[in-house]
């Protein structure tokens, strides 16, 4: 399966048929930074992602102070 | 997993609430956490025009939007900063929501107010950007508020940035700074205008969900200039806590508002005067914003003089 990156903008493919958690981890994602997004849903960390599906990952932090 | 309220397939699960919600009742409680911030901390009451900051990012454009559909007189305040490209498109975002949503919108050019935009500010003063930047942004929308007659400003801070400008000051034990972090800072001059911040009750990736599932059109991209910015890193020390301990950043900021931040209020104490040269307000003679325009005036004096040379 594919799941979109941001930030800077890229594609990674993964095993799918799996938890979104398990690919989170396999990223080395923490899931309180990132919007798990198929289609027009947003996905919650229980759900299976098969493997023919995309998901974009779509990062939450912003700001910046120095 | 299950939303908490109607049993429904969920769609956001809330750790730090033990909790998950479809879509429609995230939404209806994200609504009830700014209702519930605004009520607390009497942030402004129904006939109060109020002037919201917008960046073109997820945080004030969900604001905004929670505001109109409460039925608030609201205007949007949109600071172009000169960023290059990154102003460019999120200045596109601030106009397109506005006229989508039939709203008024102030646009203020950084460049046209300090004499030069933020990339500038940054090689002149050289320091980080961030800082020439929310100085600039702190005094543009205090003036531009009282310029149009509004009494309160609401920015989109959220409950992580709130927390990790809170480490960052625990950090470096800057006790001026703790009194002044708020969700509501009160007018304290006459030419102050209050300040408030309705999504400190709201992590991050919540109001990033509600403008995502309200289909609002946001820049996702990063400023440039943040990459390596502290309070990022501080965010992101935050976050590893919260992996592990779900309401960790809710307890460090929520306890702070709650038992010390009165503690650190008693002890404060400046005395607010105006600027001699532009009548804003300061603590000094001559307002950080003036000597800021200053600094920029004379680097572009000495460049082109150089440039004669």
């Amino acid at each position: 399966m594919k799941v979109l990156l941001r930030n800077p903008r890229r594609e990674v493919t993964v095993a799918g048929n799996r938890r979104v958690k398990e690919i989170l981890r396999e990223l080395d994602i923490l899931p309180e930074t990132v919007l798990v997004i198929r289609g027009d849903d947003l996905v919650t960390a229980d759900q299976v992602v098969r493997d023919d599906e995309v998901i974009e990952l779509r990062p939450v932090m912003s700001g910046g102070r120095r | 997993m299950k939303c908490r309220r109607c049993g429904g397939t969920a769609t956001l699960e809330l750790r730090r609430h033990n909790a998950a919600f479809c879509a429609d009742d995230f939404l209806e409680f994200f609504r009830n956490q700014v209702r519930e911030a605004i009520r607390r901390h009497r942030m402004f009451a129904r006939d109060e025009r109020v002037l919201v900051a917008v960046s073109g990012g997820k945080d004030s454009l969900a604001l905004w939007d929670v505001l109109i559909d409460e039925g608030y007189d609201t205007s949007g305040l949109y600071l172009d900063l000169g960023i290059f490209d990154y102003s460019v498109e999120s200045r596109t975002k601030c106009e397109t929501f506005a006229a989508r949503r039939g709203v008024p919108l102030i646009v203020r050019r950084v460049a046209d107010e300090v004499g030069a935009p933020v990339p500038v500010i940054k090689q002149v003063t050289r320091r980080p950007p961030c800082s020439g930047c929310g100085l600039s942004k702190r005094y543009l929308m205090n003036r531009t508020a009282l310029e149009h007659g509004l009494a309160v400003v609401a920015t989109g801070h959220n409950l992580d940035d709130e927390a990790a400008t809170l480490f960052g000051s625990v950090m470096h034990w800057q006790t001026d700074a703790l009194p002044r972090q708020s969700p509501a800072l009160a007018s304290t001059h006459p030419k102050l205008v209050r300040r408030v911040k309705p999504l400190y009750r709201l992590s991050e990736r919540e109001t990033a969900a509600y403008a995502f599932l309200r289909r609002i059109d946001y820049i996702v991209e990063e400023c440039p200039f943040a990459a390596g910015a502290t309070s990022i890193a501080h965010k992101e020390v935050l976050n590893r806590l919260e992996d592990a301990s779900p309401g960790a950043k809710h307890n460090f900021l929520f306890g702070f508002l709650e038992k010390a931040r009165p503690a650190f209020e008693r002890a404060e104490g400046v005395t607010l005067q105006e600027c001699v040269r532009c009548g804003q307000v300061t603590t000094s003679t001559v307002c950080a914003f003036c000597k800021l325009a200053d600094q920029v005036k004379r680097a572009a004096a000495s460049a082109g003089a150089g440039a004669d040379r």
